[in-house]
């Protein structure tokens, strides 16, 4: 078991890992190249704030465990990422047979990056030094996250009958599970007190208002009936997951587990 | 930057070795160098998640083991966070002659808080008549451009 410090620095480290996981399955199947690349780019910038965070929370916990051991060592149920990281490219509806939702992917992007841009922000002067600068050098990444996944989420809702269409299914669909991201609890209110973390609670106005601003710009519609006052609160940084993260985990893990100590 | 008396030969030494991704510009010149003595070079990430690192690394310990360096430690840090404002002019116009357009000033990036969309001048004309093709090019650090005058594409190094 985990401190509650270790733990805090361990559940950022795996919402990046994961979701930077989620987007390199785009390589090689991105919509046109540049998206491709894009794709390929962001994920890249989520598995390097995710080596720094998780070499961090090893360092705190002082087993002598490392990134890769906490990467590729770990059980589903010992990762503390948020579902919203884990949900598959295709989106969330039955019997969807494309390997990709396009929009589902960049709304998804525009949620958790603009995230990333208040919680970097508010962890540039946490009081863990490391944490801090791992912030500061992050901030700068996600900032160029946000603003690709602003652009494609306006060009989809003010886009045609159909790319808008899909944008909004993407938004009511995700919503829900971004309740997660400003739930707070007793371990992280007391890190807030020592000034170590950021209250997840208290960054939910400035992410609120700021997705407001682009859904109107993109003519799409705030989902009415989420918010965390509507009750579903995915717990995916509990370490309890959707049935997705298993197969992720496989295919992010097999080679590791099947050649323990492999190098390039 | 931390100096002693070896360091102006370990500079040298190190100025030697190019970045793995944009072969015209050292390790030096790029500003990922952040300390140079007999005692431990320090070297810093452009990008977290920049997959060339490894290869700078290696290079750096295979560059000071042949010239009787081999005690010298070699440390990664991420703090302070590089930013394209340490590059030297001798890098940016390096990358302008390679054909990508260097980056603007990143200190106006930290006061406002989103990224304001900048159109470089082209690097074959100079031209400012140029346009976004996409936030993500070759490789994490550029974007990809066109100029609207000579309708050359280019890379543009983000500002960081």
């Amino acid at each position: 078991m985990m401190s509650p410090h270790a733990s805090y620095v361990l559940r950022l480290g795996d919402s990046s890992l994961i979701l930077g996981q989620r987007l390199a399955e785009w390589c090689g199947h991105g919509p046109q190249l540049e998206e491709d690349i894009a794709m390929a780019n962001i994920g890249l910038d989520l598995i390097g704030q995710a080596r720094m965070l998780l070499s961090h929370a090893a360092a705190l916990e002082g087993k002598g465990r490392d990134e890769d051991q906490l990467a590729y060592f770990r059980n589903e149920r010992e990762f503390r990422n948020f579902t919203l990281c884990e949900l598959p490219n295709s989106g969330l509806e039955k019997g969807k047979t494309q390997a990709g939702d396009y929009a589902f992917t960049i709304v998804r992007n525009l949620f958790y990056s603009a995230y990333q841009c208040e919680l970097w922000t508010a962890l540039a002067s946490s009081a863990d030094s490391t944490l801090a600068a791992i912030a500061a050098k992050s901030l700068k990444e996600s900032r160029y996250h946000y603003r690709h996944a602003a652009d494609w989420t306006i060009r989809f809702g003010d886009g045609s009958a159909l790319s808008h269409q899909k944008a909004q299914r993407a938004v009511d669909a995700l919503m829900p599970y971004t309740n997660e991201l400003f739930a707070t609890d007793a371990d992280e209110a007391a890190l807030v007190a020592q000034g170590i973390a950021a209250s997840s609670a208290d960054l939910h106005d400035a992410w609120k208002c700021a997705m407001e601003a682009i859904f109107q710009e993109a003519t799409l519609k705030m989902p009415t009936d989420s918010g965390p006052s509507a009750g579903f609160i995915s717990q995916g940084k509990l370490g309890l997951h959707s049935e997705h993260m298993g197969f992720l985990l496989a295919e992010m893990q097999s080679l590791a587990r099947q050649h323990p100590g492999a190098r390039w | 930057m931390k100096l002693n008396s070896d360091s102006h030969h370990l500079i040298g030494l190190l100025g030697s070795i190019a970045d793995p991704e944009i072969p015209v510009v050292s390790i030096v010149d790029l500003g990922i160098v952040r300390e140079a003595t007999d005692e431990m070079v320090t070297i810093t990430p452009t990008y977290a998640g920049c997959p060339a690192m490894h290869a700078i690394e290696s290079e750096i310990r295979a560059k000071l083991d042949a010239h009787g360096y081999s005690q010298t430690a070699i440390r990664t840090t991420f703090d302070p966070a590089w930013t394209t404002d340490w590059m030297t002019d001798t890098a940016r116009a390096a990358l302008k002659s390679y054909g990508i357009a260097p980056p603007a000033p990143a200190k106006q990036l930290e006061q406002s808080g989103t990224v304001p969309i900048y159109f470089p001048a082209c690097p074959q004309c100079n031209s400012r008549h140029t346009e976004r093709l996409s936030e993500f090019g070759s490789t994490a650090c550029k974007a990809l451009y066109r100029c609207v005058a000579c309708r050359e594409p280019f890379d543009y190094f983000k500002a960081l």
